[in-house]
């Protein structure tokens, strides 16, 4: 042994060769990682692109500056000014009146009929009946309006129904297309900024439909499950962690706390729907219902934010006022919960944004009625964001998922939002002691 | 009706606003007495608190009214209902009476400081209990429901039956069509979507961890971690929509160029998607739990000549073994609750194959398909939702109590 020559064990051809190949496995090891964190960043860029290279198309819409003529004898043949009477008239008749007039050489009955699905039939129809019904001394005047075009023509002025398809299995005849490329040509048709997207509510018709009746009953939703889930879960954290004895009750407490947080969504839904709705006889599809199964959900979530906002305050802040004669509630309530304070708030907002994420406990208790109206109470039927954007995914035209896209983006913004506010709150506020 | 409500509890907070200030000025006047004639006698509590306590009895006994009045609205029968403004009278009568007669009490002996933190702390305690009273409203309800299902359907075919076809108890006329509540098929489909999202989840979940707790540098780890964290902020019905607008067709697609046929809501558009969104919650577990490896196991294992990867798999990854377990078991619990991916992604028939390129239905999608539309609550169709709403339940809760224990055994080991 000790006459060896002076290659060491560890120098031979063998252990070099071991060498190499355990190298080439450590690179390999840690190429996998990287390929792990790019592919998990892959999916999140393709779910990303998929949903805004459909959605940004829907915040722009074409629409038709059209004159029409308020005929009276097709609005008020009797000239009494009825509102019931005008708001009951053939609308559509003068919409089409105004097309045949401007391309007179339609004739045949396919091609007026052609004619009329380029505009938004009931965009068109409710938007003059809303002009005339407010102010009925419009009848037997020119106007000139802008609206809406069908979304067939607005699908093939996008791009997303192709021109070189044959015409059968085209939804735009080549006749239609011919008129939507002079209406365009003499900027008739143009593309605007899509309000009608943000101002509408649900509807039929894709080019009608908007997202306002469903932010509307989110945002009150989630008013009501902060209302009560802010108080009630930052309650809770204080009194486990400052007041609570030590004993079998509040480590069961403990317990249910944890396990709530982790009971799959839909449960809560469950709940509500037989607590809330069957035995308590609460109005159903209401955001009132609605907030108070988001409220049970996200209450855990504050409950621990809240308790660890709690514990990162130094206990000298409580000492301190203790030793110059404060109570205990004194001390917790003026002293440590004010200086935990914007831990507490980054905690509620990011449950908060969890809440409004939320879908299926809400299908479960009824909120996912087809609503035309802005709700007006938390006792109103209303739908939610996430809850639309599951309606209209379930219709499969183009137009659709442009919409369902565009909704998403709006609450991806909105979350991209809270939970900045967040984070701000945090590296602003937050004291490090 | 809301209108009535919004006006009494404006009316309820005004006269416990009131009686709050009456009270803080009264305590005052009587404290400046004192401080006045020189005796040295102090109050035992502050003004405020006799205040809050004058406040909090008329705040009481108003709802107490209040509730009265709603409960004696609320019998059935008789119709003759409580006028509105005769409750608002009796709400504001007896909270100025209750005020008169509680400021008799402001005196210098008077521990009002003692009642309203008794107050405090029972209100505080009651928050608490709400958590108890949610788990309680939650076994109650889901389990009162599915023993009125059982009553109709035997628990033995519910868990071992073959067929599921509850829409078919709706045709009452049919004769012999009670339609069929064998869950097998639909636990099945939840198994197989759930294997497919581990099984993407967890090597990916898994490898992100190891590289970031053992190679990125700091830098790099800040950047990524939250990068990953935001598919977990991703709310589900995007996923869903994901894989029902985009994956979907890509599987379905790529199977054709393959020469195979695939419909386009399947268990495996579902499953990965699935597991895309849980990989930011493997990975943020396991890499708490490799953090939670001491040290010195590393620096023992790089003594002996053991490369990076080598001290990683055999040495680190048995150790946080336990940790990691738990976490998988989490992230089972987490795929198998899901609901708003499959809803939209794997389709609503039951059926019962192990082909993950099937479309299969799972608990969630079959608890949504129940309940939403139109339902009689009593008939056995949406009864059984809650019956698999227990089962789901019972699961999800099973697998959390055993991952938080394994993971709790294991952080002792390191302590």
């Amino acid at each position: 042994m000790a006459n060896q020559p002076s290659q060491s064990i560890h120098q031979s051809d063998r252990a070099l060769k071991r060498l190499k190949k355990r190298k080439a496995k450590e690179i390999r090891f840690k190429f996998f990682g990287i390929v792990a964190i790019i592919l998990a960043m892959t999916a999140l860029a393709w779910l990303l692109v998929s949903v805004i290279g459909t959605g940004y198309k829907a915040f722009y819409q074409h629409s038709i500056t059209m004159t029409v003529v308020l005929e009276e004898t097709t609005l008020d043949p009797t000239n009494a000014r009825d509102p019931d009477a005008l708001r009951q008239a053939n609308y559509r008749r003068i919409i089409q009146e105004a097309l045949y007039t401007r391309f007179p050489d339609v004739s045949d009955r396919k091609g007026k009929r052609d004619l009329f699905r380029v505009v938004s039939a009931s965009g068109a129809t409710n938007h003059v009946r809303q002009m005339v019904y407010k102010n009925p001394d419009l009848v037997g005047q020119t106007l000139t309006i802008v609206v809406p075009t069908s979304d067939d023509v607005d699908q093939l002025l996008k791009g997303n129904i192709l021109r070189d398809v044959p015409e059968q299995r085209r939804k735009v005849s080549d006749q239609q297309i011919g008129w939507v490329d002079e209406l365009v040509a003499n900027g008739e048709i143009k593309a605007r900024f899509n309000v009608i997207f943000f101002t509408g509510t649900d509807s039929r018709d894709p080019e009608l439909a908007g997202i306002a009746s469903a932010l509307a009953g989110s945002a009150m939703a989630l008013l009501v499950a902060f209302a009560l889930a802010f108080p009630i879960g930052v309650g809770a954290a204080v009194y486990l962690d400052e007041f609570a004895p030590k004993n079998k009750f509040t480590d069961f407490i403990e317990i249910n706390i944890n396990n709530l947080a982790a009971v799959p969504s839909i449960v809560f839904g469950l709940l509500g729907l037989a607590v809330f709705l069957n035995f308590m006889g609460l109005p159903r599809s209401a955001p009132l219902v609605g907030g108070m199964v988001l409220a049970l959900m996200t209450f855990p979530t504050i409950i621990i934010a809240t308790r660890s906002a709690l514990r990162a305050v130094s206990p000298s802040i409580r000492d301190g006022a203790l030793s110059v004669g404060a109570s205990h509630i004194q001390a917790v309530f003026h002293h440590k919960l004010p200086l935990a304070a914007p831990g507490i708030l980054t905690g509620s907002i990011i449950g908060m944004a969890q809440a409004l994420g939320e879908t299926a406990p809400l299908l479960m208790i009824g909120m996912v009625a087809f609503v035309t109206e802005i709700p007006t109470s938390v006792t109103d039927p209303a739908a939610a964001l996430p809850v639309q954007i599951f309606l209209w995914s379930d219709s499969p035209e183009r137009a659709w998922a442009e919409r369902t896209s565009a909704a998403i983006l709006v609450l991806l913004t909105v979350l991209i939002t809270m939970n900045g506010i967040a984070i701000f709150l945090r590296s602003r506020l937050e004291k490090r002691w | 009706m809301g209108n009535y409500t919004a006006s009494i509890i404006a009316l309820i907070a005004i006269v416990t606003a009131l009686a709050y200030f009456y009270g803080r000025r009264v305590a005052r006047k009587r404290l400046a007495v004192f401080t006045g004639n020189g005796t040295g006698k102090r109050f035992h509590s502050q003004p405020n608190y006799h205040g809050l306590f004058l406040g909090g009895s008329a705040a009481f006994t108003a709802l107490v009214i209040f509730a009265a009045g709603m409960f004696v609205n609320a019998q059935p029968g008789d119709g003759a209902a409580i006028p509105p403004h005769l409750v608002a009278m009796a709400i504001a009568l007896s909270a100025v009476a209750v005020t008169l007669m509680n400021t008799r009490l402001i005196r210098s002996d008077f521990r009002a400081r003692r009642y309203v933190e008794f107050f405090i702390n029972s209100a505080l305690l009651l928050c608490s209990v709400i958590a108890v009273l949610t788990t309680l409203g939650i076994v109650l309800s889901l389990l009162f429901e599915s023993l009125r299902f059982f009553e109709q359907v035997s628990i033995f075919e519910f868990l071992t039956g073959l067929q599921w076809s509850p829409q078919t108890a709706l045709r009452e006329d049919q004769a012999g069509q009670s339609g069929s509540f064998g869950a097998i098929p639909i636990f099945a489909g939840t198994f197989l979507v759930m294997a497919v999202a581990i099984f993407v989840a967890a090597p990916i979940g898994l490898m992100i961890a190891i590289y970031l707790s053992e190679y990125a540098t700091k830098r790099t780890r800040g950047i990524v971690k939250p990068a990953i964290e935001i598919l977990a902020g991703v709310p589900t019905v995007v996923y869903g929509f994901f894989a029902l607008l985009t994956v979907g067709p890509t599987v379905r697609a790529f199977a054709e160029s393959l020469g195979f046929a695939v419909p386009t809501q399947s268990a495996i558009a579902a499953g990965s998607v699935m597991g895309i969104m849980i990989i930011p919650f493997i990975s943020s577990l396991s890499d708490d739990v490799i953090n939670a490896v001491p040290q010195t196991l590393r620096d023992g294992s790089y003594a002996l000549g053991a490369t990076k990867s080598e001290t990683m798999t055999k040495v680190v990854f048995a150790g946080a073994l336990p940790g990691i377990i738990g976490a998988l078991l989490l992230a089972v619990s987490r795929a198998i609750g899901e609901t708003m991916i499959v809803v939209m992604a794997a389709g609503r028939a039951a059926n019962l194959t192990g082909n993950p390129f099937e479309a299969v239905t799972t608990v969630t999608v079959q608890i949504v398909a129940l309940l939403t539309g139109d339902q009689e609550f009593d008939s056995p169709k949406t009864l059984a939702a809650f019956a698999l709403g227990l089962v789901l339940f019972v699961i999800t809760l099973v697998l959390n109590v055993i991952a938080l224990l394994v993971v709790r055994k294991y952080r002792e080991r390191y302590e």
